[in-house]
């Protein structure tokens, strides 16, 4: 289960293969360069030892070899330095239609949430052959999502949302672990995620749960704080219509062009009046302290499943169509 | 044994590490601008933070910037400007050996500073019955007259108000320091301790109060006048 | 040059000319305050070995079962705040640079000695106030005290850890005053700037970034202790402040402080690589300039610590470039000493062993960290022991080999008597395989992917901990050697010479010990650095 290669984890992830095979290429460079210094040392310090008649050697300097030990390592640095970013690009962009997890770190726990309203704690099942989003948030201090075998790694801050990928390859149990220090219990804030054949994962999901979806969680959220009142899905609200809003710019009434992201919904209901939509004045309460971080991942959710296509967004997204019976075919921007 | 050039006669002034009292003094000097390039590091961590959160939450600012009182603030800084030319007068005393001179102006700096601090009392005060201090008494209640005024967000509010004061506290300790130098200065001048020849300490002391003044020149604008004419 | 007298230890010099406690703790001679500064670093040297003693043998198992959880968390943190603060920081430049640079330049003391006897004090202060910190209870947030758990969610002492920290830093601060004035202003009459030795274009570097970066981590501690007692709300998400503000402000310092702790051993093993290859160093002005461009380049790559952070990907993509720009001169540095090796008439002594040791161990040290800036690489081993390897390779095998090489090679000089050749050299090749042991394994327990900071772990990271903990007890016995036979050879050490090593440098043409004011006449200089091709070696460099 745990076996790992003497040197490094296992490579369940289709990044670790990229990411190893820039340390090996690292291991092979560096090793060079050691073996190279280390043979000049040892060999001048053999070969030029202090005997009797023999005088050293005065040698100021040659400006030659200065530019060529100065530009033959630099150059090679470029090389990994562009290696290394290209990895990280990848690392950092979530391919579309990825399959999405919530996730909620708090002191000295992983709490994940699937959309179809599975929750687990320190037990993260995903299916493999699929590319999984990790949207994080901590209830606390800053914890860090670790996957080793996976070589993914991603610093989970409180106050915001921070997002990691994956695409697993290889069915089996991982250790997962908290990387960022953050008390008492830091080592203990360890678990495993379980890569599943696809079919055996849908049948883990089938597993039922009682609470629904996260997007009807989110639904039956928004109804219960009253946001319909002011969000109606026509262009008579005294808030704008969030259907179609996520993922798209908004334009605020300061000018500025943001895109509605994750952060973005979390922003506008803990802090609304931090970003206010053009044409629309800031009367929106704040809502700071009334949700928890996982109530605030299901109405995240909610939010986003408003600009899902109609015919069945990503699995387990349920159709949703807005609630009231007034359905605009515009948008208010 | 040390070797003093044989000719020179010794100004008691000289330490003996130094060889003359031209090095001496242009060590001094080149300590003390150090010295003050330390202290705008020190200051600069705070300026940082400012300048992203004012970038960040820029109504915000606006709203608490125009809550602090601009004629207090206008009139410290005039008094800090006259103050630095007092300490001008006093290092050109110096220079000429007036130490009746030298002591007035070492005065006048002392009370202009202190000026400044009890105008500095006064703001603190009014923000304190204003409930602007940060903390569990903070409550911003944004501007009289808004109507279209969007609420201020209490928590960027108070970050103003934090930096607000820990900005303009760092300075007031620095000038707190400031007015004990300079009262030991003019303890010092009085008893006929600095000559023509001998007054690098003022002279270093003075840089360190245009500096004070200097920092305070960056903080008026900052903190009293965003978006004044809003 | 000064002629060779066989020196007699009744003549007049910096510790015979005052006795008494006074005399010692109100000196302003550097030479004294070095030697101050020389036993209160120790102290704290071996308080935050005694930390890491316990962490290892606490590691030796993967449950933790030797002290309990918080204790372990007090222990890393305890261990970090005590080595970085009190004794990387300071060690090369307070004990010998304090010691050498005045002499180097060939003047009578720093340019303000009553400010470095309070460097002293401040220091004292500082380590007073940690020690009480530790001892009624400690703090637990890792030495990097990161926010929002050291500012709203801890419950050990912050404030006054923060506070002797920020003391520390003060004391640090006015040292690099102090050499940054003393090496423009009082050079002898004839010594320009590329007539200095290397030790002290090392010591200017270190104190520019002394200067320039210490004042920042000042202010963070400020802000860190205002928002904790105040509850403030600067770092603070639900009051709109940005925890990784905390981490910009925290690593500004801490990244150039890495190099205030290895310039100065650089500078170290540029003065013992000449003199026991008996040769001009290769490439002096490249050397010289290297240290100026890594402190300035220091400055521009904090956020290499926070690649995982939550920065935007452009950020990131800056940093990491900058990383490798900084890593150039290191690696220039590193060839022109090899190159200094070429065609030398190379000694054996134990200085030599470290500078040797150094050469090896900042290389490897130095290689990792070109993994560590490879943004791909460092998704997955930032925050394990890959980095925990990486970079006491640097500090421990940089600085701490450096500083011992430098201590016996000045010793001499500063004490007037010699070590025992045989036990240094020992000590020295101890050392060298029990910091290898301790610390090439966690290379690889961090790519297998242990975190860092853990108390208890999972059973497959056991083997490499069990062979780190044994190497880090041979480790101890070689630092415990030198300590014990430096002692020794203050009573009965052979009788130093004058310039028992026939090294260049005016620190040499000196009595050993130096006279007070340490020189009998001003020396001029007309002479380079390095002047080897003059100095004729001794027939038998080093006696037993």
């Amino acid at each position: 289960m745990f076996a790992n290669a003497p040197l490094w984890p296992e490579r369940a992830s289709t990044i670790a293969g990229n990411v190893d095979a820039l340390y090996i290429f690292l291991l092979v460079v560096t090793g060079m360069m050691c073996l190279l210094i280390f043979t000049c040392i040892l060999v001048f310090a053999a070969r030029f030892r202090a005997r009797p008649g023999h005088e050293a050697e005065q040698n100021e300097g040659s400006i030659p070899l200065e530019i060529t030990w100065s530009a033959i390592p630099f150059v090679v640095f470029m090389f990994i330095f562009v290696w290394g970013a290209v990895i990280f690009f990848k690392e950092r962009t979530p391919p579309r239609g990825s399959m999405e997890v919530y996730t909620v770190a708090k002191q000295w726990m992983w709490k994940f949430e699937h959309v179809e309203g599975q929750r687990e704690i320190n037990e993260l099942h995903v299916p493999v052959g699929r590319d999984v989003k990790m949207i994080m948030t901590s209830q606390d201090v800053i914890h860090s999502f670790y996957v080793p075998a996976f070589r993914i790694k991603q610093d989970v801050v409180p106050g915001r949302y921070a997002t990691a990928w994956f695409h697993a390859t290889k069915a089996g149990t991982y250790h997962l672990f908290c990387a960022e220090y953050c008390g008492t219990m830091h080592s203990g804030m360890v678990g495993d995620v379980v890569v599943m054949e696809p079919a055996q994962y849908e049948a883990w999901l089938g597993g039922g749960t009682a609470t629904g979806s996260l997007v009807t969680t989110g639904q039956g959220m928004f109804q219960s704080l009253g946001c319909p009142t002011c969000h109606r899905f026509d262009t008579q609200g005294r808030g704008p219509n969030l259907t179609g809003v996520f993922g798209k710019p908004v334009l605020l009434e300061d000018g500025r062009t943001v895109v509605a992201d994750e952060n973005y919904i979390r922003e506008s209901i803990l802090v609304p009046s931090a970003k206010v939509v053009s044409g629309f004045k800031p009367i929106m309460p704040t809502f700071q302290g009334l949700v928890t971080e996982e109530q605030m991942n299901a109405l995240v959710a909610y939010v986003k499943s408003l600009s899902q296509p109609q015919s069945g967004g990503a699995a387990g997204t349920p159709n949703l169509k807005p609630p009231t019976s007034q359905q605009s075919t515009e948008n208010p921007r | 044994m040390h070797d003093s050039p044989i000719t020179a006669e010794h100004n008691p002034a000289l330490r003996h590490h130094f060889s003359d009292m031209a090095q001496q003094k242009n060590a001094a000097s080149l300590g003390m601008w150090l010295f003050l390039v330390t202290e705008i590091m020190f200051f600069g961590g705070m300026f940082c933070a400012y300048l992203i959160y004012r970038l960040a939450f820029f109504n915000d600012f606006s709203a608490a910037s125009r809550s602090l009182d601009i004629r207090l603030g206008a009139t410290n800084t005039a008094v800090l400007i006259g103050s630095s030319l007092t300490v001008v007068l006093a290092v050109n005393a110096a220079q000429s050996g007036n130490r009746k001179r030298l002591v007035t102006y070492l005065l006048a700096t002392i009370f202009l500073g202190c000026v400044f601090l009890g105008i500095k009392a006064v703001e603190y005060k009014q923000k304190f019955d204003e409930h602007h201090v940060p903390g569990p008494t903070f409550d911003f209640e944004g501007e009289k007259g808004a109507a279209e005024e969007r609420p201020v967000v209490q928590g960027h509010a108070q970050l103003f108000f934090v930096l607000y004061f820990l900005m303009t506290g760092m300075h007031a300790i620095h000038m707190i320091i400031g007015v004990g130098l300079f009262s030991v200065l003019t303890l010092l001048a009085w008893k006929g301790h600095y000559t023509s020849s001998y007054y690098t300490p003022i002279e270093n002391s003075g840089l360190y109060w245009h500096f004070v003044d200097i920092i305070w020149i960056y903080l008026f604008p900052l903190l009293y006048l965003i978006n004044r004419h809003h | 040059m000064a002629t060779v007298a066989y020196p007699s230890p009744e003549r007049q010099n910096y510790l015979n000319q005052e006795y008494g406690i006074k005399s010692w703790l109100l000196t302003t001679d550097h030479k004294r305050i070095a030697l101050l500064y020389l036993l209160s670093i120790t102290f704290f040297f071996f308080i935050g070995g005694f930390f890491a003693l316990l962490i290892r043998l606490e590691l030796l198992t993967p449950a933790g079962d030797l002290v309990q959880a918080d204790t372990y968390n007090k222990l890393f943190t305890m261990h970090g705040l005590v080595m970085v603060f009190f004794f990387l920081i300071p060690v090369v430049p307070a004990v010998l640079g304090n010691f050498l640079v005045p002499i180097m330049i060939g003047t009578k003391d720093l340019a303000f000695p009553r400010i470095n006897l309070l460097s002293w004090y401040l220091y004292i202060a500082a380590g007073a106030l940690m020690m009480h910190c530790m001892l009624t209870g400690g703090v637990d947030t890792g030495w990097t005290f990161y926010a929002p758990f050291s500012t709203a969610f801890t419950n050990t002492k912050i404030v006054e850890a923060g506070l002797a920290a920020f003391i520390a830093g003060f004391s640090s601060i006015f040292t690099g005053l102090n050499f940054i004035v003393t090496i423009h202003r009082m050079r002898a009459p004839g010594m320009t700037w590329t007539r200095m030795p290397l030790f002290i274009w090392a010591h200017y570097a270190t104190s520019i970034i002394q200067v320039l970066g210490t004042p920042v981590i000042a202010i963070t501690i400020v802000l860190v202790a205002a928002e904790r007692l105040l509850h403030l709300g600067i770092f603070d998400p639900k009051l709109g402040g940005d925890p990784l503000l905390f981490q910009h402000l925290f690593w500004f310092y801490s990244h150039p402080a890495v190099y205030i702790m290895i310039l100065p051993s650089m500078g170290v093993v540029s003065e013992i690589i000449p003199c026991f290859a008996r040769k001009r160093i290769f490439g002096y002005t490249f050397v010289a300039l290297s240290s100026v461009a890594i402190a300035v380049f220091g400055f521009l790559v904090w956020a290499h610590h926070m690649f995982v952070a939550g920065m935007s990907v452009y950020a990131a993509l800056i940093f990491s470039m900058l990383s490798y720009l900084v890593a150039v001169p290191s690696a220039i540095k590193v060839f022109n000493w090899t190159a200094t090796l070429y065609k030398g008439s190379i000694s054996y002594t134990t200085p030599m062993l470290y500078a040797f040791g150094f050469l090896g161990l900042f290389t490897m040290g130095g290689l990792t960290g070109l993994f560590l800036a490879a943004l791909g690489i460092d998704v997955h081993v930032t925050d394990t022991y890959f980095v925990v390897a990486h970079f006491h390779y640097i500090m421990v095998g940089g600085v701490l080999m450096g500083y011992l090489g430098g201590m016996h090679f000045w010793w001499p000089k500063i004490s007037g008597r010699m070590y025992p050749e045989g036990w240094g050299r020992l000590a020295a090749l101890i050392v060298f395989i029990g910091f290898n042991l301790t610390f090439f394994p966690q290379f690889i327990l961090g790519y297998m992917g242990m975190p860092r900071r853990y108390w208890q772990y999972p059973p497959e990271f056991q083997v490499l901990n069990v062979l780190s903990t044994a190497g880090s007890t041979v480790l101890a016995v070689g630092y415990l050697l030198p300590m014990v036979y430096f002692l020794w050879s203050m009573r009965y050490g052979k009788i130093a010479e004058d310039n028992p090593w026939a090294a260049a440098g005016l620190e040499w043409m000196t009595t050993s010990p130096p006279p007070t004011y340490n020189f009998e006449e001003t020396p001029v200089v007309d002479f380079e650095a390095y002047d080897y091709e003059n100095i004729k070696a001794k027939e038998a460099p080093v006696a037993r």
